[in-house]
């Protein structure tokens, strides 16, 4: 699975970041995010875009797969 | 309660700031600043001593609450997480110059929403610079800028704004060792408790609607995503009522007492440095609180960077003066961007190019 590590990244990077890897990956990806609010915006920007998005914590940090 | 998750949500939350920030002019605040970010950071670099501008020296309890707002929700949400290490130095320059080019148009961008519902035509000339000073920054990005990765750091150093913000109110209400103007803007403040309670609402709404002044701009540049728009939209519809119900909506270019000048010019590259900046360092003057509030000390260095701007500005003369009325001689005089002040909005400017186009992400590289 592809993996974006947008862990410590400002706004917008994670985003640009997970629509980048959405382009080019054929199956699913995982987006690894450090703030609560670069987890709603890659969930938010993986429903406009009609897939799913299971987020877990890891600790202090989420873990993002966008299918 | 997430806040962000639908534009009904986060036109709300603009609207309940909207209403704040009305209701401190309503009580005191100059009428156009109401809850300007730029204007209240100068002003409590002017209590400090930092700079020796007596008209604009007041501890705005507005900055602190919007700090300490911030600070609690994230605490209680468990949103609040202390990090670091994401350029500072470069966020310290990026705050001073979001400061100087919001005082060469007199304001930051949450106060040419507000001048722009109270009819101010030279906010409207001013967005033009700041849309294009958000593509700028929004192509870098697309060019692969970012200035890395923050880390997580000792928890205690994401609270140590938040904590000088108490001890900055402690000295505010229990001593008189902050200068507090006579006159002018600074004079002219809602009561104290009233601003602070102002100011945690307003930080808590912000803090859980992600509320961005350049991200919402940004977002529809770069994503064609009109949500965090919203939000402004909200709170521009509030203060138009407000101003539209109070008599103070004036259409025009040169109206007096408003703190505003029509060098259309200057009006549009102060904002095109700030609205360059803001994109750069992650977010707007107010976003830039709210972040330094829930923990991240980058954030809070470009809070530091916003007053040593304030700073620079007053003491070497780089802030633009508004029209006014000559008391005297009922002659209007119209503001003007000095010399010094043209001069460092250039400076500004090629040093945004520089920082924009010198840092590329791991990858991009």
């Amino acid at each position: 699975m592809k993996e974006v590590d947008a862990r410590g990244l400002s706004c917008p990077e994670p985003l640009m970041m997970t629509a980048e890897a959405l382009k080019s990956a054929k199956g699913p990806i995982k987006v690894l995010v450090s703030e609560a609010h670069q987890r709603t915006n890659v969930e938010k920007f993986a429903k406009d875009r009609g897939k799913k998005a299971t987020t877990t914590e890891k600790g202090s940090e989420f873990e993002i797969v966008i299918e | 309660m997430n806040l962000s998750d639908s534009k009904k949500k986060l036109a709300l939350a603009g609207v309940v700031c909207g209403l704040v920030a009305a209701c401190l002019a309503y009580f005191g605040n100059p009428a156009n600043m109401a809850f300007c970010i730029a204007c209240f950071v100068r002003d409590m670099a002017g209590s400090l001593g930092m700079h020796q501008a007596e008209v604009v020296q007041y501890a705005r309890p507005e900055i602190i609450g919007l700090i300490l707002g911030a600070f609690i929700i994230s605490v209680a949400t468990k949103e609040y997480r202390s990090t670091g290490g994401s350029s500072p130095m470069i966020r310290f320059v990026l705050g001073m110059i979001i400061m100087i080019g919001s005082l060469v148009f007199l304001g930051c961008p949450l106060r040419m929403v507000i001048r722009m519902s109270a009819g101010d035509l030279n906010a409207w000339v001013a967005l033009i610079g700041f849309i294009l000073g958000v593509s700028t920054g929004a192509f870098a990005l697309k060019k692969g800028f970012s200035l890395g990765r923050a880390h997580e750091t000792n928890k205690t150093s994401g609270a140590v704004l938040p904590a000088i913000m108490v001890g900055i109110l402690i000295l505010a209400t229990c001593t008189t060792l902050l200068k507090a103007s006579q006159a002018g803007p600074g004079s002219m403040h809602a009561p104290i408790i009233m601003s602070l309670i102002g100011g945690l609402i307003f930080g808590a709404f912000a803090q859980k609607s992600r509320m961005c002044f350049a991200g919402s701009i940004r977002d529809v540049v770069l994503m064609k995503n009109f949500d965090l728009l919203s939000v402004i939209v909200g709170l521009f519809v509030v203060m138009l009522i407000f101003n539209a119900a109070t008599n103070r909506f004036v259409l025009g270019f040169n109206t007096p007492g408003i703190i505003a000048h029509s060098e259309h010019l200057w009006n549009i590259l102060g904002m095109y440095a700030v609205g360059f900046a803001a994109v750069l360092a992650g977010g707007c003057p107010l976003r830039q609180l709210i972040l330094a509030g829930q923990g991240s000390s980058d954030a809070a260095v470009t809070v530091l960077g916003l007053f040593f701007g304030a700073a620079l500005c007053h003491n070497f003369g780089l802030a633009a003066s508004g029209t006014a009325i000559n008391a005297e001689t009922k002659e209007l005089v119209a503001g003007a961007v000095s010399t010094n002040g043209k001069v460092a909005c250039i400076i500004c400017i090629v040093v945004l190019f520089v920082i924009a186009f010198t840092n590329k992400r791991e990858s991009a590289k």
